[in-house]
């Protein structure tokens, strides 16, 4: 009698276990809570190009996460990149004249969406569009205008 | 010819077993729901092919959490990206290690016990002694060890996920000073729930589902011999270790393609 109460209470001690490392795996390691699908607003904003932005990438302002990046889409008329992104609700009184542009973070890193403020008195809200973008910087691009600048000063 | 021949037989060996393995495991399914209401068995079999493990699992968890925080340290260090440490480690614990590791481990140390058990019972008749009183033995022995295998390794594997990350943790931040923030932070943006947390849990209950069945039929079939029992124990790991590197690869097809 008193082994099998020993056996069923390790037996429950390792099935709490389990689901506390579960939990544990869940909250700590997954930026899940932090912008979930109902919390924040969605804003979206068009790029002519979005380089390698992804779903789910951040969206900061002066550095500090802000929100995410929900759906990347294209939009058949205009042949620009349309982003939605939402942004935690703590943050609801952002200029409506904002900047969004793409950044890397690092010199390999992965593109996010850095917010710049403007001076309007009125925020952004659900469903508003971000007027003012700037695209991500195509590293081929770059170089290609590095070296026709450079050919064309050559020439001279 | 010949060998044409033997090719021949080997693959109709391998179909025939295959379609048993099925057919045992519908005979299995079929019986889950009575089984259940004796919750106090499988209770029992949890203890000593889960709990059981847990010192195992957690050791080999710790230490391989730590050779990837040590491994990821010394290659990330070349490209000054250490501060994704957190990211590598969780990510190949959560995604592949975590599940396939511990399925290995447990057809190891609890898949091949259960093979044994139910062999010897064959071997010793208990099981013909079970059919003769009219108690199913599939009902009564087979279920409730199959259930507990199958509820045993998605827990263990998320015990040696989490144990394993604290193992990267402490070599990543304690040892070699990777700072703490940013082990985490990056971590939480490149983890996600849904397609890692979630994704490896459902191939450590696959995984658990097939080692479990694989160690019941081996020893439900085995040879009534001393031979035919070690045997059929070697063979629980055999397989065992090919099916799990097998739908390992199938499920990371399915899964991460493009994540």
């Amino acid at each position: 009698m008193r082994q099998t109460r020993t056996i069923e209470i390790s037996t429950g001690f390792f099935i709490i276990l389990g689901f506390a490392a579960l939990f544990f795996l869940a909250t700590e390691t997954t930026n899940i809570g932090a912008y979930g699908d109902s919390g924040g607003y969605v804003v979206t904003a068009s790029f002519t190009n979005v380089g390698g932005l992804k779903v789910r990438a951040p969206v900061t302002m002066a550095g500090v996460d802000v929100g995410r990046v929900t759906a990347i889409r294209l939009n058949p008329q205009t042949f620009n990149a349309v982003v939605s992104m939402r942004i935690s609700n703590t943050y609801n009184e952002i200029p409506d004249d904002s900047t969004a542009s793409i950044l890397t973070s690092g010199l390999l890193g992965e593109q996010y969406i850095g917010l710049s403020a403007g001076g309007s008195e009125k925020f952004l809200k659900n469903d508003s569009k971000i007027q003012y973008t700037q695209s991500a910087l195509i590293l081929e691009n770059l170089i290609g205008q590095f070296l026709s600048s450079k050919a064309s000063s050559g020439s001279k | 010819m010949r060998l044409l021949r033997e090719m021949y037989y080997i693959l109709l060996d391998f179909l025939q077993s295959m379609g048993a393995c099925w057919l045992f495991l519908l005979r299995i399914l079929r019986c889950i729901p009575g089984a259940l209401l004796r919750w106090r068995i499988i209770w029992q079999q949890i203890y000593s092919v889960g709990a059981m493990s847990l010192v195992l699992i957690m050791m080999s968890g710790l230490f391989v959490g730590m050779v990837l925080g040590l491994q990821g340290f010394n290659t990330l260090s070349k490209f000054a990206a250490t501060t994704a440490l957190g990211t590598l480690v969780a990510l190949s614990l959560l995604r592949e290690l975590g599940p396939v590791v511990t399925a290995l481990l447990f057809s190891g140390r609890a898949g091949t016990a259960l093979t044994s058990e139910i062999g010897l019972m064959r071997a010793t008749e208990q099981i013909a002694g079970m059919e003769m009183m009219a108690v199913d033995p599939i009902r009564r022995i087979v279920v409730p060890r199959f259930l507990a295998g199958a509820i045993s390794v998605p827990l263990l594997t998320m015990i040696f996920s989490a144990v394993g990350l604290l193992g990267g943790y402490l070599v990543g931040v304690s040892l070699m000073g990777v700072d703490p923030g940013a082990f985490w932070s990056q971590m939480r943006t490149n983890v996600d729930l849904w397609d890692d947390v979630i994704n490896g849990l459902i191939k450590s209950v696959v995984f658990g589902g097939a080692c479990s069945l694989l160690a019941v039929y081996e020893g439900y079939y085995s040879h009534p011999t001393a031979e035919g029992v070690s045997r059929a124990t070697t063979r629980t790991v055999v397989n065992s270790a090919l099916a799990v590197l097998v739908l390992d690869y199938l499920l990371t097809a399915l899964m991460f393609h493009g994540v």
